[in-house]
């Protein structure tokens, strides 16, 4: 058992893990960085992951699934934010249609990983929380920003109606 | 895994709901007591439309519901939703918790 501390914060819908590892700080970040041996980890019991495509560099994707028991198929993606090796990646994880395209309507959490050297071993910090639609929209695509505009619109006619 | 037990609908209605702070003092302040719109809409440096959008927002979500009183329209918190976004945390927390259980029987 390697969690040193987890931290819920209701308020924000924020979940904080400290995790220490007796091994040297590049052994950590590996976990992530090698597709091998991310989908070692990634999947809970029972729901294997397979890592199809991973491009870790800002606005990258990281396209994954995981298989069921019954052979039952769950595709998830990654955008990455932010990264830099071997010490911090941020990224959004959301499920996705069989080609990584994120499925609307359904959950989407963005993740900060701080990964430091500590007393001969490594620190690992991971910040999950709950993103709202309305901020992966972004990344979804011009259907998107169609209905934007189109909100938008509505609203402009609202005004006229006043 | 966690959406199935919420429905991924609700799901994303509940989080978007959740994801603004005035909402979420809405969501305080109509736990502790049941204003009316219009006493609620006192309470911030917003208009009175602004307010209504978000109790609006607050119960599609199913995190408020609101009960009509004479002229007054009385908002009242339903702890048994955020109850719900309550326990998915708790589920992500499990989530990462199994993660780094799993990441450490790796790096031994």
């Amino acid at each position: 058992m390697s969690v040193t501390s987890v931290d819920k914060d209701y308020e924000n819908l924020t979940v904080t893990l400290i995790a220490d590892f007796d091994v040297p700080i590049d052994q950590v970040w590996e976990l992530w960085s090698d597709p091998r041996k991310l989908e070692r980890w990634w999947g809970p019991p029972g729901y294997p992951a397979t890592v199809e495509t991973h491009d870790f560099a800002p606005d990258g994707q990281v396209k994954y699934l995981m298989t069921g028991p019954e052979g039952d198929t769950h595709h998830g993606v990654w955008r990455v934010t932010a990264v830099d090796p071997p010490t911090s990646l941020e990224f959004t994880d959301a499920f996705a249609e069989t080609d990584g395209t994120p499925i609307a309507d359904m959950p989407v959490s963005t993740i900060r990983v701080r990964i430091v050297d500590r007393e001969g071993g490594t620190r690992m910090e991971v910040c999950a929380t709950f993103e709202s639609r309305e901020e992966m929209d972004t990344w979804v695509g011009t259907g998107s920003v169609e209905g934007l505009q189109e909100a938008v619109g509505q609203i402009d006619a609202l005004l006229v109606q006043g | 895994m966690f959406v199935d037990c919420l429905g991924a609908m609700a799901f994303d209605e509940l989080f978007r709901a959740l994801a603004d702070p005035t909402r979420r003092d809405i969501l305080r302040r109509c736990a502790a007591s049941e204003p009316s719109v219009s006493r609620l809409a006192q309470a911030y440096p917003m208009s009175f439309a602004a307010v209504q959008k978000h109790v609006a927002v607050l119960e599609r979500a199913g995190l408020v519901t609101k009960e009509r009183r004479g002229r007054e329209q009385l908002v009242q918190t339903d702890r048994g939703a955020v109850d719900r976004a309550r326990r998915a945390l708790d589920e992500l927390e499990s989530t990462w918790r199994g993660r780094v259980d799993r990441m450490s029987d790796l790096l031994r």
